[in-house]
C-alpha cells in the first residue's frame, strides 16, 4: 500500500516550494529538501563503493580469464575449462551440489511441515530460527571441526563402532575428507538453509483452501495433491535451485576439510590464485570463475523465475 | 492442514538429535585428554592460565581484527547503504528494483569469485589506505549486502516513510533532524537486525581473508586447529554460540514479518 501512494507522495514532496509550508517562514531550500542536484549526489557514496567493490572485481573475475599475464588476449583459459580434469572438477562440484540439494531440501521441507502449527514468537521456533541461519549461514571452516569432532577417524562414534561393532566406517579409506565427505558436511548446512527460505511458502497456505477443500468433499489427500503441492512446488523448486547455488559456491568448508587435491571448483581457483598457474596456464582463476559465474546465472535465474511465480499465492 | 503431535515431535526430535550431534561432539572433543580416551578440564582451564594471552597471541589478534571489522562493516551499513536506501525509498522508488537487484548480486557472484578480481583491486586499496586489517572490512560490506539489505527493507515497507518524513518537514525539521528524530528511532528494529546480521556473518567470513592473506578470526582458528585442535574448537564453539544469540535478539527485537513476504 505504501508502495502503490509513494510515487504520488514523493512527487508531491519534490515540488514543494519552502514558502507553500504552513508554519513559520520559510528556511533556505537547500536545508528544506535535498531537492535537485543534492538528492542526486546523495546516491553517490553507494553507487561508487558498489562500483569499485563489487562492479570493478566482478568484471575482473570474470574478464582476466581471457588475458595472459602481460596483458594480450588469449582463449587459452576459457579452452582450458574443457580439460577433461577441469570438467570432471565441475561435474563432481556439481554432483556435490545436486544431491546435497535434493536431500537438504527434502528434509528440510518436512521440518517446515512438522513447524506447521506451532507459534512464529515462540521459543521453539525462535530457536530453531537462529540456529539455522547461524549454521546454513556463518558455519563455514567451523562446520569441518565439528564434523572432524563428530565422525573424524578418532571420533568417540567412530572408535565406538571399531571396537564394539567391529564396523570400521573408514576402512575404504578416511573419506570424510573426500569429496564424499563434502557430502555430509554440506547437507548439515543445506537442512537449515532450507527450513529459512521454505518456511514463510508453507505458512503462506490459507487454511480457507483447506476449509474450501473440506467443504467440496475432498480429503486430506486431495488437499495434499490438488491444492498444496501445486501451490508449493515453485517455491519448492525455487528453494531447490537455492540450496544448490549455496553449495556450488561455498568454500569454507570444503577448504577447511579437503586436505588432498581439489576436487571441486571453489578449491580449484584456490590452487589457481596460490600456484598462478594450473595445468600450465596463467590466469586459470579467471576463467573458473567465469565458469562457476555462468552456472550461479542460470541458477539464480530459475530461482528468481520460480520466486515470481510463488509471489502470486502469497498476495 | 498440521501435522498431528506426533508427527512433528517424531520429525523434530529426529532431525533435531542428527543436527545436535556434531555441536555435541564439539563439546566432548574440548574435553578430551589427548588419545588417552580419558576426560579433562584442562584445555578450558588453559585460556585462563598465566600465558595463555602469550601462547594464544595470534588468534587473539585474529578475534580483534575480526572484532573490528565487523564494527567497520556495520559502520559501512549504516553510512552508505542504509541512507541510500532511505533516500530511494523517498526520493526514487522507481530505483527501488535497481537498488534491490544490486545487493542481492552477492549471492549469485559469490565470495570465492568475487575474491579473484577483488585481489587486484586490493593492490589499489592497499596502496591508497595501507594494508591495515580494517581495509577487508570494504569487502566484507558488499557480502553482507543481501543480509542487510533485507533486514532494513522489511521494516521500511512495514513503516509508512513517506508520511513520517512529511510530517516532520511540515513541522519545520530539516533533512537531518527528520532523519536522525523521525525516522531511524522507526528504524531501528531493520537496523539493529542489519548490523546484528552483518556482525555474524563477519565473524564467520574466512574466504575472502584467507585468499587475501589477511587475518581473521576464521583464517587463525584453521591455522591453530593444526597446532592445537582443542582450543581451535573451543573458540568455534564459542563463535557459534556468539552468532546464534546475536541472531536469537534479533528475533527478540520483535518482528513485524509478515508471513511470506520473506523469500
Amino acid at each position: 500500500m505504501t508502495v502503490a501512494n509513494a510515487p504520488v507522495l514523493v512527487s508531491g514532496v519534490a515540488q514543494a516550494e519552502p514558502g507553500r509550508h504552513p508554519i513559520g517562514e520559510p528556511a533556505g531550500p537547500a536545508k528544506r529538501s535535498p531537492a535537485g542536484l543534492a538528492k542526486y549526489l546523495g546516491l553517490a557514496p553507494f553507487a561508487v563503493y558498489v562500483v569499485i567493490f563489487l562492479a570493478i572485481p566482478t568484471v575482473l573475475a570474470i574478464v582476466t580469464g581471457f588475458f595472459t599475464e602481460d596483458g594480450s588476449f588469449t582463449f587459452a583459459n576459457i579452452a582450458g575449462l574443457f580439460d577433461p580434469l577441469v570438467l570432471a572438477t565441475f561435474a563432481s562440484s556439481f554432483w556435490v551440489s545436486a544431491i546435497t540439494a535434493v536431500v537438504g531440501s527434502v528434509v528440510g521441507a518436512l521440518v517446515c511441515y512438522a513447524l506447521l502449527g506451532t507459534r512464529a514468537g515462540g521459543a521453539l521456533r525462535s530457536f530453531i530460527d537462529s540456529a539455522s541461519s547461524v549454521l546454513a549461514q556463518f558455519g563455514g571452516v567451523m562446520l569441518a571441526f565439528a564434523f572432524i569432532a563428530a565422525i573424524g577417524s578418532q571420533s568417540l562414534v567412530t572408535l565406538w563402532l571399531k571396537d564394539t561393532l567391529g564396523v570400521d566406517i573408514y576402512a575404504d579409506g578416511v573419506w570424510l575428507y573426500q569429496p564424499a565427505g563434502l557430502l555430509v558436511v554440506y547437507t548439515y548446512f543445506q537442512v537449515p538453509l532450507m527450513i529459512i527460505t521454505f518456511l514463510p511458502a508453507l505458512e503462506g497456505l490459507k487454511t480457507q483452501w483447506a476449509e474450501a477443500n473440506a467443504t467440496l468433499g475432498g480429503t486430506r489427500f486431495t488437499y495434499w495433491t490438488r491444492i498444496a503441492f501445486p501451490v508449493l512446488a515453485p517455491s519448492f523448486f525455487g528453494s531447490l535451485l537455492l540450496l544448490f547455488a549455496n553449495a556450488f559456491s561455498s568454500y569454507a568448508t570444503a577448504a577447511a576439510l579437503v586436505s588432498q587435491g581439489s576436487p571441486i571448483v571453489p578449491l580449484q581457483i584456490r590452487a589457481a590464485l596460490v600456484s598462478e598457474t594450473v595445468l600450465g596456464r596463467e590466469n586459470m582463476a579467471g576463467a573458473l570463475a567465469l565458469g562457476m559465474v555462468v552456472v550461479m546465472v542460470v541458477v539464480m535465474w530459475g530461482y528468481s523465475v520460480l520466486q515470481a511465480r510463488t509471489s502470486r499465492w502469497q498476495k | 492442514m498440521k501435522p498431528s503431535n506426533l508427527t512433528r515431535w517424531i520429525i523434530l526430535g529426529v532431525v533435531g538429535l542428527v543436527f545436535a550431534f556434531p555441536i555435541l561432539a564439539m563439546v566432548e572433543f574440548t574435553f578430551r585428554d589427548g588419545l588417552s580416551g580419558a576426560h579433562t578440564l584442562d584445555h578450558w582451564t588453559g585460556l585462563f592460565s598465566e600465558d595463555a594471552a602469550r601462547t594464544y597471541r595470534n588468534l587473539f589478534t585474529a578475534i580483534g581484527n575480526s572484532l573490528l571489522l565487523a564494527v567497520v562493516t556495520v559502520g559501512i551499513v549504516l553510512v552508505i547503504l542504509l541512507p541510500t536506501m532511505i533516500l530511494v525509498h523517498l526520493q526514487f522508488p522507481r530505483l527501488k528494483r535497481v537498488l534491490e537487484f544490486i545487493c542481492i548480486i552477492p549471492i549469485t557472484v559469490p565470495a570465492i569469485v568475487l575474491v579473484v578480481g577483488l585481489a587486484p583491486v586490493y593492490g589499489v586499496v592497499v596502496k591508497v589506505f595501507g594494508g591495515s586489517v580494517w581495509t577487508l572490512a570494504f569487502a566484507y560490506g558488499i557480502t553482507v549486502l543481501p543480509y542487510a539489505y533485507r533486514a532494513i527493507q522489511s521494516n521500511l515497507d512495514a513503516v509508512d516513510v513517506v508520511t513520517l518524513s512529511e510530517a516532520g518537514r511540515t513541522l519545520r525539521a530539516d533533512w537531518g533532524r527528520v532523519l536522525w528524530f523521525v525516522l531511524l528511532p522507526n528504524l531501528k528494529r531493520g537496523v539493529l537486525a542489519a548490523s546484528f546480521i552483518s556482525v555474524a556473518v563477519v565473524l564467520g567470513e574466512f574466504t575472502i581473508a584467507s585468499l587475501l592473506n589477511r587475518v581473521n578470526l576464521q583464517t587463525a582458528l584453521l591455522q591453530v586447529s593444526q597446532s592445537d585442535p582443542y582450543v581451535a574448537i573451543i573458540f568455534a564453539l564459542l563463535a557459534l554460540l556468539f552468532a546464534f544469540v546475536l541472531l536469537l535478539s534479533i528475533g527478540r527485537l520483535g518482528r513485524t514479518r509478515r508471513t511470506g513476504s520473506e523469500s
